[in-house]
């Protein structure tokens, strides 16, 4: 069964693909608004082969690194002194709950005023974007952990840091994971948005520039090429995150 | 997440806090980067009395109800085909779990190719960031209603329209609200992202051209604005969500 | 003589093989013959298929091989009339009160306003959910939620009731109650009722006759009569021959038992 719904979604994928393709070729999708898939495909080997956007590339992925890091340690550590104090947390549940429905890139050009143009702002976008999702699935995980297990510690005698980590840490593994992965996913959309939206280099930035400058060819190839980028490393981590789980009996 | 039932006082603190937060952060960085809560607001309310800002609300209002009518009504009926049929959902989950995760601000450039600079593209940009979830949240939502509520209804000799009616929809209410809370916050967000480029009308035209003009106090108006707006809608949704799933077992 | 309740001949039900198994033999081939108003109790190993042959007989499912017939007419892919069902999980639905949930099935059948709110009223007071009434399932245990299951079934007047594992959820002595209170329902519909456990003891002190059934693919090692009287309750426990009943199911099952069990590993 899991080798048919696989093949069939590759077939949808490739289907997918083809269709554009054939449509692009055959004209009923003109050349200004797309051009064919294989020639996006084409133009990005070659972009990466002469090597002219690495500067950008590495400007984005340094962006996006930091601005992850950042979130993950200070959400995980958030997420921890925040479900220690419950009164503290039943204050900002309403921020929390409410977070993501603000367009936060409104704030933007507070940063830049602060901050001036170049990297900084853009981490900021980044991290802002990443770090209550790591809070948030912290807080559920601890929540998760069922009373047993620290019932189960306290009976081995267990110092608290050891309890930490063998037990507790373990028990809300899940949950952190999923917080892991909104966070890469929101660290790259937030610094490629900030990117795209105010420059300051990367990416996001060179794609608004080859978009006013007409060259479709290399606007596609770097569309191509962030798609491409983040579907492959959150695919990754949904693969790992389903063999961790398995291993836990949690599916 | 099932955030708890704030209590009024608590609320109080936390909004205090962050206007607090927000004057000491003004007293900091001065009056060329923001402006104090005080002057905000009292500016908000003067540009709502102005006529020739109501044109750019009604410009962004228009395509964000555009784009949520298309999300919230495709993404419904995307979201329980694909959860009544098993096979489908199960192919479709990563590959709909991989469209939320891209940054489609990047796509940006193609739909205006395709749109032109008109008010179709705000509305497809904000239509392709509120759908994903919607499908998401809604396909979860039919594929975990519980096996025995269809056993209780076959027992009932329920059509399928009764059957739906008034077994499968109560059931997965609560998920598909979720999902329509958070596809009503995305397609606003993607719809002012939509505005900022390319758009002559907007409150996102008007935010691009206030950071362009450096005309702080307009910038953190107009986001006054969108944040209460934005943090309101979703608190009364998120009170109707927190009553379905109240009784949820 | 006259004619069995329900009569089941020859079933059996296979699961169709899948690319990872092969076809899986769930049970029987069986028969079995219910008479009207009996109390009839099904117990056997896990895995044995004793929901699956409730599901068969109520309907929710076909059988692979054989009969089954309930007042004459054959039992096929359709719930027949005058059958009520109880499932092991909880079916309340959260989203009505305790009297909607009651009322569901006759609100759907069409039954006028004033025949629902008598019959509602009779089975909410009968199972003792009265103070209970308005509110919803989320807030009751699980022992009440499946009262309201029963109390469910009971206002359609079913002529056949089949319960699947009913009290698995709960504690001895609320099970001991729960007990209780079927045979009172029992008496009260003159229904005839098939119980499918894992108790021993339920099965001993509820029914009039016990099936026991054998290991994968499940069936009947054994039928035993226990001749209780009608007027019983859970209080035959304490009598002698509930522990021989017992005795000798267990003697029966428990050769079965590690069967399954090996069967798991």
């Amino acid at each position: 069964m899991r080798l048919r719904t696989n093949v069939l979604r590759i077939a949808v994928v490739l289907g997918a693909f083809l269709a554009v393709e054939l449509l692009s070729r055959i004209g009923a999708i003109p050349r200004v608004m797309m051009i064919p898939p294989s020639e996006m495909l084409i133009a990005l080997v070659r972009l990466l082969l002469s090597g002219r956007m690495n500067v950008h590339i590495a400007i984005t992925l340094r962006n996006v690194g930091i601005a992850l890091t950042s979130a993950l340690l200070l959400g995980f550590v958030g997420g921890v002194v925040v479900h220690a104090l419950p009164r503290l947390r039943r204050i900002l549940d309403p921020l929390f709950a409410s977070y993501y429905s603000i367009p936060i890139f409104v704030f933007y050009p507070l940063f830049i005023v602060i901050f001036g143009m170049g990297s900084i702002p853009l981490i900021i976008m980044g991290f802002l974007s990443a770090v209550v999702a790591m809070v948030i699935n912290t807080l559920n995980g601890l929540d998760r952990v069922p009373r047993v297990f620290r019932k189960t510690a306290q009976v081995f005698q267990m110092t608290r840091a050891r309890a930490v980590c063998l037990i507790i840490l373990p028990a809300a593994a899940a949950n952190i994971f999923t917080g892991i992965k909104l966070a890469v996913a929101y660290a790259f959309i937030g610094v490629i948005a900030a990117e795209f939206i105010l420059s300051g280099g990367g990416i996001g930035y060179q794609i608004s520039f080859t978009y006013y400058a007409f060259d479709n060819n290399t606007m596609y190839a770097l569309i191509l090429l962030i798609l491409v980028l983040v579907t492959v490393i959150n695919m990754s981590l949904y693969v790992w995150e389903r063999r961790l789980l398995t291993r836990m009996g949690r599916r | 997440m099932r955030p708890s039932k704030p209590h009024t006082a608590d609320v109080f603190i936390l909004v205090g806090g962050l206007l607090l937060f927000w004057q000491v952060l003004f007293l900091l960085v001065g009056e060329l980067a923001i402006t104090p809560p005080l002057d905000t607001l009292l500016y908000a309310i003067r540009l709502l009395g102005r006529e020739r800002f109501w044109p750019h609300v009604v410009e962004t209002a228009t395509a964000f109800a555009a784009g949520l009518a298309i999300s919230v009504v495709g993404g419904l009926a995307i979201g329980l085909s694909l959860g009544f049929h098993r096979l489908s959902g199960e192919v479709f989950e990563p590959i709909l779990t991989a469209l939320y995760s891209i940054p489609k601000v990047t796509l940006y450039p193609m739909i205006l190719l395709i749109f032109g600079i008109r008010m179709s593209a705000k509305v497809a940009f904000g239509t392709i960031h509120g759908i994903v979830p919607i499908i998401i949240f809604t396909m979860d939502a039919v594929r975990n209603i519980k096996p025995v509520y269809i056993k209780t209804g076959r027992l009932y000799h329920l059509d399928p329209a009764t059957m739906a009616r008034t077994i499968l929809v109560p059931a997965a209410l609560p998920e598909i609200v979720t999902g329509l809370r958070v596809g009503f916050s995305l397609t606003l967000i993607g719809t002012l992202i939509g505005e900022m480029f390319g758009s002559l009308q907007g409150l996102g035209f008007v935010l691009m051209r206030a950071i362009g003009l450096h005309d702080v106090k307009t910038i953190m108006a107009v986001t006054l604005l969108l944040v209460a707006f934005a943090a309101s809608i979703n608190t009364i949704l998120l009170v109707i969500d927190h009553r379905l799933h109240e009784r949820a077992i | 003589m006259s004619q069995p309740h329900v009569a089941l001949t020859n079933v059996s039900r296979v699961y169709p093989g899948t690319r990872n198994q092969g076809p899986v033999h769930a049970l029987g081939p069986l028969d079995l013959e219910l008479w009207k108003g009996e109390f009839f109790s099904v117990v056997g190993p896990s895995g044995c298929g004793k929901s699956t042959l409730l599901e068969v007989i109520a309907g929710l499912a076909l059988a692979s091989e054989g009969t089954i017939t309930f007042e004459g007419a054959p039992v096929a892919a359709r719930v027949p009339d005058g059958v009520g069902v109880v499932f092991q999980e909880d079916a309340s639905f959260p989203w009505l009160t305790v009297q909607d949930n009651i009322a569901f099935g006759l609100r759907r059948a069409g039954v006028d306003a004033e025949e629902i709110a008598k019959r509602v009223n009779y089975a909410v007071t009968f199972m003792g959910l009265k103070a209970f009434a308005r509110a919803y399932p989320a807030q009751l245990s699980g022992g009440m939620r499946q009262r309201v299951c029963i109390a469910r079934t009971l206002v359609m007047q079913p002529r056949l009731i089949l319960l699947d594992e009913p009290f698995g959820a709960l504690d001895q002595q609320t099970r001991l109650l729960m007990g209780d209170e079927l045979l009172r329902l029992w008496r009260e519909t003159g229904a005839t009722i098939l119980l499918i456990t894992h108790a021993l003891d339920e099965a001993a002190m509820l029914a009039d006759r016990v099936g026991v059934m054998s290991a994968r693919p499940g069936r009947f090692i054994d039928i035993l009569p226990t001749g209780w009287p009608r007027e019983r309750d859970s209080l035959i426990v304490a009598r002698q021959e509930f522990g021989q009943v017992t005795g000798h199911l267990w003697s029966l099952l428990r050769g079965e038992s590690l069967k399954a069990l090996q069967n798991d590993q």
